[in-house]
């Protein structure tokens, strides 16, 4: 591409207020041996076949880095199910990109974790179904994962990889909480994501089985901030609280349109993972656009920036510059409207009903899981 | 103190953080575990002196010098910004 494309886009894009974005999540593969419940990736995911190849994620990089994206996250599926994730690692680094490695851990050996090492690999974020084999197993779907993930972690220490640990909870495991802190200290990762289940993708099928009581979310909150106090300069909490007992909705994205953009294994480009439910967007592809081209220009990007898609109560809102009105994909979801008001809103004349909704799912103690099924070949 | 750097701690810069020029916002940013930190002229300044070998003391001495201020203000200001990253699991000190 010639860079001074890339400038001609970013001149208009700032003339219209649109900043660059600062990450990019790539999701290499929507293949993974693990198939928990929870999966943001979209319930039609993309086969193999479709996959880019290594010169197509080498270019989105390059792409990436002229654009202004600063963080890359390499995700999935499982992004260790690539067999060109170290060159893949190699040519973001070379790209001046910070990289980041979201894994299961499963399909890292200590050779191929060595081999990251030397292609420059910045930071592993290692998800965690469960603290024990019986929850993790049950809930990843895959006997032997847990065991296999904890030999992973104890190969990271030794090389020395920043490390994130990423703990999902949800109703069935949000008692082992105290022990996912513990475990991220001995396995010395500087921080830990606490990622209450949020309800898109796959996880939509399994609100009977996954929603936390009240109760639960309240303690898990309580937890967190006892932890922060505790371990501060030792241990960084992130936190995802509980999303359909709150009284206000998420920052979509820290603003649609304005932070953050995805690739997806085929190479559609999305504001947010789930943003294919949203079935009025047209998404464009990176195999015929360049990104600044479409993170400027997009249809699909444009779609939610600044507030004039915004109907009342959200236009006249307040808050409408914290949260932006929510999440365009739960609007979708709960209300049928992209543009509503997010439900989880108090203002949201759908919110009182949501929440009955939640206590009634959070109660459904015989639910059974939904697992994730895989991408056809 | 309690928010700020005793003179005697070595500040090091963990594996996982670097500086960066952001070409595309025009300034210096710390790249860290999903944050990127931006930097004022200050906190470059700051952090550019940091070689894992080099006291706190020595360090606020030598920006002191360098930017003609009182060493005891560079000292306050330093150690709070570094706290700060510190807390952020962003910096390290021996």
């Amino acid at each position: 591409m010639d860079g001074s494309e890339v400038r001609d886009w970013r001149a208009e894009g700032k003339a219209n207020g649109i900043p660059a974005p600062i990450a990019m999540l790539a999701e290499l593969t929507h293949r993974c041996p693990l198939s928990c419940p929870y999966c943001s990736n979209p319930v039609e995911l993309a086969q193999k076949s479709l996959e880019l190849d290594t010169s197509d994620w080498v270019r989105v990089f390059q792409q990436a880095a002229e654009l202004g994206v600063l963080q890359l996250h390499l995700s999935g599926g499982e992004p260790a199910a690539r067999r060109d994730l170290v060159d893949l690692v190699k040519a973001a680094r070379d790209a001046g990109l910070y990289t980041n490695l979201i894994t299961s851990g499963i399909g890292l050996t200590e050779r191929r974790l060595q081999e990251l090492d030397m292609a420059g690999l910045d930071h592993i974020q290692l998800s965690l179904q469960g603290t024990d084999a019986d929850m993790a197993d049950r809930i990843g779907g895959y006997k032997g994962g847990f065991q296999r993930k904890m030999q992973v972690a104890a190969w990271i220490k030794d090389i020395g990889f920043p490390l994130t640990l990423n703990a999902v909870v949800h109703r069935q495991n949000l008692h082992q909480l105290p022990r996912a802190i513990e475990m991220a200290l001995e396995m010395n990762a500087r921080r830990i994501e606490v990622a209450i289940v949020q309800f898109h993708g796959w996880a939509m099928s399994n609100r009977d089985a996954l929603m936390p009581t009240k109760e639960q979310a309240q303690e898990a909150s309580r937890v967190v901030a006892e932890a922060r106090d505790r371990l501060k300069g030792q241990l960084v909490l992130d936190y995802v609280p509980a999303d359909y007992h709150a009284d206000y909705p998420k920052r979509c994205m820290g603003g649609w349109g304005t932070t953050g953009l995805n690739v997806a294994p085929d190479g559609e480009v999305l504001p947010c993972h789930a943003a294919q439910t949203i079935k009025s967007l047209k998404f464009d592809n990176v195999r015929n656009k360049s990104l600044s081209e479409i993170w400027y220009r997009g249809s699909a990007f444009n779609a939610y920036r600044g507030d004039d898609w915004m109907q009342e109560p959200c236009r006249s809102c307040d808050r409408k510059k914290l949260d932006f009105g929510g999440c365009r994909c739960q609007a979708m979801a709960l209300a049928g409207d992209p543009n509503a008001t997010d439900p989880v809103c108090v203002k949201s004349p759908l919110h009182a009903e949501l929440q009955k909704r939640a206590v009634a799912f959070s109660h459904h103690d015989n639910a059974e899981l939904t697992y994730r099924q895989q991408p056809p070949a | 103190m309690t928010d700020g750097l005793s003179p005697d701690v070595i500040p090091v810069i963990p594996r996982g953080v670097r500086l960066h020029w952001d070409h595309v916002r025009e300034k210096w940013v710390l790249l860290a575990p999903e944050r990127a930190v931006a930097l004022d002229p200050i906190g470059h300044a700051i952090m550019t002196e940091i070689d894992g070998a080099r006291s706190f003391g020595t360090i606020t001495t030598a920006l002191a010098d360098k930017y003609g201020a009182p060493h005891e203000q560079v000292a306050a200001d330093a150690g709070e910004f570094l706290r700060g990253l510190m807390n952020r699991r962003i910096l390290e000190v021996a």
